[in-house]
């Protein structure tokens, strides 16, 4: 399960663990990569993977299937409203969907925190986009749908190359002032009566200039932008974003998920250098992982960069219970 | 415990200062979007039909737009960010595009996920958005005595009015409907409220329109007034009990 207790935490901002209980089949696993010796081919072999990987050369199956969904459904929005075919109404934010209501769950969160009431057609757009993401891996949104994270990996692309050449310099921030961002917008939506996540969130500003055309709100934008290119690699999604955080307690208990398994990783951590949340991936370290498979914790997008990354395909996107898919 | 001179320590100070400076940036630019709204920066707003008292309309749109996407003659537009807190919210500017009740059954009410346009009005005369007023009574045609011949808003004017004899469906551009009038009474003719407005002799001093108690402040009468600039306004979620 995504969303045991532990993973929970790390998704809330604590530090990841190591795992206080190592299951025997696993115990053998770490031994025996303990004992064993490393051969100098292997260690070029790791060495020209990380290079490659920190290029950013590597394969982006998964990357070009999510740029097409982003991509797609956005422009469904678009051509719903210029072409007038009434498919995907409204915006990212809150929609008709086939004449089905849909609304983001913490926009929606933010819109009866500072009402004080929930009309029935919020209800049923809020519970029915619960549910999708409850089956689709909750932050799935973000990486597949989200157009903000389109724009955020165009900007950490920008921005991994300037680091290279020592231009930037990447800024971490503590993760939990998410969470924080989570706790304090909802108290502030409540307590002023405004929802104010929503008058910033790029998300929905996105959404709305791509559906009813751009204007000043894109200065926001922009700097968010800039942002993330000069000073903290991702940082909104990483660090703000309360919609994300609400997409991964929705998919907690979600039965899609990345699995990794133990058996024949080599523990370079090349997933590491692309995950937009390498928190989750703490098991891919060498002595680090409980059991032989695990899976990867809730905060994971399921954007599928560390499959594609991964030479001995130790990461993989499963169904819990069903077989696997590739 | 790190000592307070270990790197360590002193990296993790500076990222915790980072992340206050952080969290103070956003919630700041969050809090900025609430200065229009209180300082009253905004202009007053025409709202959608059936948007509930300002403070609360601003509470609950979700700023999603479909109220946007289902109107027929696309009257209503989002407002931008120099509008703060009201980014992404609708609004009508009556003098571009009244909302003409093309739709009969309010569709942006229907459309609204969030209540912020009330599901509880049902049909046009139930709709209160503001009220008609005659600003500039000297400049009204009607009450010079003048006709009125040509196009209402001029060649260039894009705005939408369904006219029921010529299209029962769909609305069509002012300008493919010229009129030829003895005695100007556009905002009478083209009011979609029955008994909103009325022509009435002023003391034997010409006529001038009258605004009456079932006015719902759709702002026809405001787009169609062919003189410049309108002779006749909507005052803003006025209500009838205050005049």
């Amino acid at each position: 399960m995504k969303g045991n207790l532990a993973a929970l935490m790390v998704m809330l901002g604590k530090a990841p663990q190591k795992p206080k209980q190592i299951t025997p089949p696993a115990q053998a696993i770490h031994l025996q990569k303990r004992t064993k010796k490393i051969t100098k081919a292997e260690i070029e072999f790791i060495k020209n993977e990380l290079k490659a990987v920190e290029a950013g050369k590597y394969r982006k199956k998964w990357r070009n299937r999510r740029w097409v969904s982003i991509i797609t459904i956005n422009l469904l929005f678009t051509l719903s409203f210029w072409l007038d075919i009434q498919l995907f109404e409204g915006s990212i934010i809150a929609s008709r969907v086939l004449g089905f209501h849909m609304a983001d769950i913490y926009s929606a969160l933010q819109v009866v925190l500072a009402y004080k009431i929930m009309l029935i057609n919020l209800v049923i757009g809020t519970v029915t986009v619960f549910i999708i993401w409850l089956l689709l891996g909750g932050r799935a949104f973000c990486s597949w749908v989200c157009p903000y994270h389109l724009l955020a990996e165009i900007a950490e692309t920008i921005h991994l190359k300037l680091a290279a050449k020592k231009w930037v310099t990447e800024h971490s921030f503590h993760r939990g002032v998410r969470t924080v961002f989570f706790i304090a917008f909802s108290l502030l939506a409540f307590g002023l009566g405004y929802s104010l996540f929503n008058s910033i969130n790029p998300v929905g500003m996105i959404s709305r200039a791509l559906v009813y055309g751009p204007g000043i709100a894109m200065v926001w934008i922009l700097i968010l932008f800039l942002f993330e290119v000069f000073y903290s690699r991702r940082a909104w999604c990483r660090y703000v974003c309360p919609m994300g955080l609400t997409y991964g307690l929705t998919g907690a208990l979600s039965p899609l998920q990345i699995t990794y398994n133990l058996s024949s990783c080599h523990h370079e951590t090349a997933c590491h250098i692309v995950c937009e949340v390498p928190h989750v991936l703490e098991c891919v370290k060498k002595g680090r992982a409980g059991n032989v498979e695990v899976d990867v914790g809730a905060d994971c997008t399921l954007c599928g960069a560390c499959v594609d990354v991964c030479p001995t395909s130790s990461l993989r996107f499963e169904i819990k219970g069903l077989s696997h898919i590739s | 415990m790190l000592s307070k001179s270990s790197p360590r320590y002193k990296a993790s100070r500076r990222r915790f200062l980072r992340t206050v400076g952080l969290f103070i940036g956003v919630m700041g630019t969050s809090l900025a979007t609430l200065l229009p709204v209180i300082a009253k920066f905004i202009p007053p707003r025409l709202r959608p039909p059936g948007a509930i008292d300002e403070t609360d309309f601003l509470a609950s749109c979700i700023k999603c737009g479909q109220c946007v996407q289902v109107c027929p003659v696309e009257a209503i537009f989002l407002a931008e960010l120099d509008e703060g807190m009201g980014v992404g919210v609708p609004y009508i500017n009556a003098r571009l595009q009244a909302c003409d009740f093309s739709c009969d059954a309010v569709q942006c009410i229907l459309a609204c996920p969030t209540g912020s346009l009330s599901s509880k009005i049902n049909k046009k005369e139930e709709v209160r958005m503001g009220l008609a007023r005659v600003a500039k009574p000297e400049a009204c045609l009607a009450k010079l005595g003048l006709g009125f011949k040509g196009q209402a808003r001029g060649a260039n004017f894009t705005g939408l009015l369904r006219y029921a004899e010529i299209d029962r469906w769909n609305p069509i551009p002012i300008r493919d409907h010229p009129y030829d009038l003895e005695l100007c009474d556009l905002c009478v003719r083209e009011c979609p409220i029955e008994g909103a407005i009325t022509l009435q002799d002023i003391d034997g001093n010409g006529k001038l329109p009258v605004i009456h108690k079932s006015c719902v402040g759709c702002g026809v009468c405001e787009m169609i007034c062919p003189v410049e600039p309108a002779v006749i306004v909507i005052d803003e979620r006025k209500i009838w009990e205050e005049v």
